[in-house]
């Protein structure tokens, strides 16, 4: 069912507060990752407020779908959407990296209700999605497992054992959606270690493959929706990013991949926010 | 409490197939998961017994360890098999984040270690993980002494939380417990008395530390106590104090590098809590190579004679 335009809106406008979250907490933490959070800000904020079975007064509840971010330096992307979407005060996003913060610079499950696994070392998340999706199939369990992870983790060996294990234990109800921003610390990711044909990779090892725009949330819930239909394997959704969306400077530039705004920076990226956000409001 | 008679000869790794047939059937969550190596790892009996909680997965030691942290998250309690070599050796970094800093009630278990292994070589030699696991903050780390120690274990540790790793060899060695031995994690067992020389020792050679406490005492009238040493982490502190108390000087046993293994945590706790001179038994900063277990044993100085005259070290060292 295609969403009306004003949820869409809706949508866009929880976005916008996720990148808004993101920009305050990182330049209040003065180091951590820019690029990659706001590039997705829109598959975030669709998760949260739109595909996901969850309660933030109940992160424990047995029968929600689990979200794993494997890239966890991204993790300000998550923190920022947890916070609008009720799991703790907004104004928490400004203890980011800081000591004793829940807020860990890269996300540990013990710390922060509703983080589903600690990670931050590639190359992780995929796998334990295998695991924990292979458990609900065990137990005739409904819920499911989504994971997010980087174009650049698909360097590590790990990943693609989880890739051939989902295949091999048919999970449809694991859905891999990739960050594919081309982009990671030393420059492109087709200079650093070529990824593409990436589609055809996952095809081979017996996925369901959808690709979209990742900036546009319509076509992100879309392809979600359909991937969830798949039955007997499991599929990936690789959304195609803009690094740093939403911040003119940054956008497109891998130098902003692991380095934080200034206070100056902060206050234009802002501005431009609140410029979009009236777009969206009109 | 010990056999005192003949002692039949069974590999650990019987122990622990045993054992995991006997918890899988307490209790359904238990899973077995492992990486192309059933049959020598004992998981085969697991499988045939319990076919719905098994998992195969292939040549993939990393995924064992993240494959099995997923299905801790929901509720399930995997046991995962490989070579110890490869498992911790080769996911050392995911036992670390999966299994330790995100406390998940995993269980490896780590087969074929020591130089005993024999004949496979240095490469599927596993003498340094005690340290690589004793090093994690929050793993439970159990080498037991024979296949029936072995079993107990298994049974135990998987009605026990927490991130755990249990190893154990290949080559049959010397049954020296009985059913009725008592076995309790974290309390080390006087298998022998004596005031003269504590021998502390873990896993298969802890028959060779008894073998050389009796020697000891007909030619040189020596009396060692033998202490089985098996819970490595968190190690009972109190039994190593008492010892080197009464003792006076400490020998360690174990098929590991010296480097880094159960004996330099027996010096790490007496160097703070009560000083004494320590000799240590194991391989000294060197690897492995083919050849018969017996041969190793005694090539790399773990064997009954080398013991020996470590405990005399020790002794004359008392002053």
């Amino acid at each position: 069912m295609a969403l009306s335009p004003e949820r869409i809106a809706e949508l866009k406008l929880h976005a916008n507060d996720v990148r808004q979250g993101i920009i305050r907490a990182l330049v209040a933490a003065g180091s951590g990752h820019s690029a990659g959070p706001l590039d997705m800000a829109d598959i975030f904020a669709a998760l949260y407020f739109q595909i996901l079975r969850h309660d933030p007064k109940n992160p424990d509840w047995p029968e929600r779908d689990r979200l794993l971010l494997s890239c966890g330096h991204i993790t300000p992307v998550r923190y920022s959407a947890m916070a609008y979407a009720g799991y703790f005060p907004v104004e928490e996003l400004l203890t980011l990296r800081k000591f004793g913060t829940r807020l860990q610079g890269h996300p540990e499950r013990l710390r922060l209700p509703g983080v589903e696994t600690t990670s931050g070392p590639l190359g992780e998340g995929l796998a334990q999605g295998v695991g924990m999706a292979l458990g609900a199939k065990t137990d005739g369990n409904d819920w499911r497992v989504y994971v997010v992870t980087s174009d650049a983790e698909h360097q590590c060996g790990l990943h693609w054992e989880a890739v051939l294990t989902g295949a091999k234990f048919k999970l449809d109800n694991l859905i891999n959606i990739i960050d594919r921003n081309f982009i990671q610390i030393d420059g492109s990711t087709e200079d650093v270690m070529p990824l593409d044909p990436l589609a055809d990779k996952y095809r081979a090892f017996n996925w369901e493959v959808f690709e979209c725009d990742g900036n546009d949330i319509a076509a992100v819930i879309e392809m979600i929706e359909r991937a969830k239909q798949t039955k007997g394997r499991p599929s990936v959704v690789i959304a195609h990013t803009v690094p740093g969306k939403g911040v003119s400077y940054m956008e497109g530039d891998y130098t902003w991949h692991g380095k934080p705004p200034n206070r100056e920076q902060a206050d234009e990226a802002l501005r431009e926010l609140n410029a979009e956000r009236e777009k969206i409001h009109a | 409490m010990l056999k005192t008679q003949e002692f039949k000869q069974v590999p650990t790794r019987n122990g622990f197939g045993e054992g995991l047939i006997e918890a899988g059937t307490r209790n359904k969550n238990v899973i077995g998961i492992c990486a192309d190596l059933a049959e020598s790892t004992r998981m085969e009996g697991f499988k045939k017994a319990h076919p719905a909680q098994y998992f195969e997965i292939g040549v993939s030691e990393q995924m064992l360890v993240a494959l099995a942290g997923g299905l801790a998250a929901v509720g399930k309690i995997p046991w995962i098999a490989s070579y110890a070599m490869f498992n911790p050796g080769r996911s050392w970094e995911q036992v670390r984040t999966i299994m330790a800093l995100n406390e998940t009630n995993v269980k490896i278990a780590g087969a074929h270690a020591g130089v005993s292994v024999g004949p496979d070589g240095a490469t599927h030699q596993a003498i340094e993980d005690i340290a690589i696991m004793r090093v994690i903050p929050h793993m439970l780390v159990v080498v037991p002494c024979d296949s029936i120690q072995t079993k107990k274990a298994t049974i135990l540790l998987s009605e026990t939380w927490g991130p755990t790793y249990l190893r154990f060899g290949r080559d049959k060695s010397p049954i020296i417990t009985t059913e009725e031995t008592p076995f309790e994690l974290g309390k080390a067992q006087t298998f022998r008395e004596g005031d003269d020389v504590a021998i502390v020792a873990c896993g298969i050679l802890v028959y060779n530390a008894l073998v050389a406490a009796d020697e000891l005492a007909k030619e040189d009238g020596i009396e060692c106590r033998v202490i089985n040493n098996h819970t490595i982490k968190p190690m009972d502190e109190a039994a190593i104090v008492s010892a080197a108390q009464e003792c006076g000087t400490v020998v360690t046993v174990e098929e590991h590098q010296i480097h880094g293994g159960m004996g330099s945590r027996v010096a790490e706790i007496l160097a703070q809590r009560h000083p004494v001179p320590i000799e240590f038994v194991g391989v000294d900063d060197r690897f492995g190579q083919s050849g018969d277990p017996a041969e190793l044993i005694e090539y790399y100085g773990m064997g009954a004679s080398s013991i020996k005259d470590a405990a005399r070290r020790a002794f004359k060292r008392k002053g």
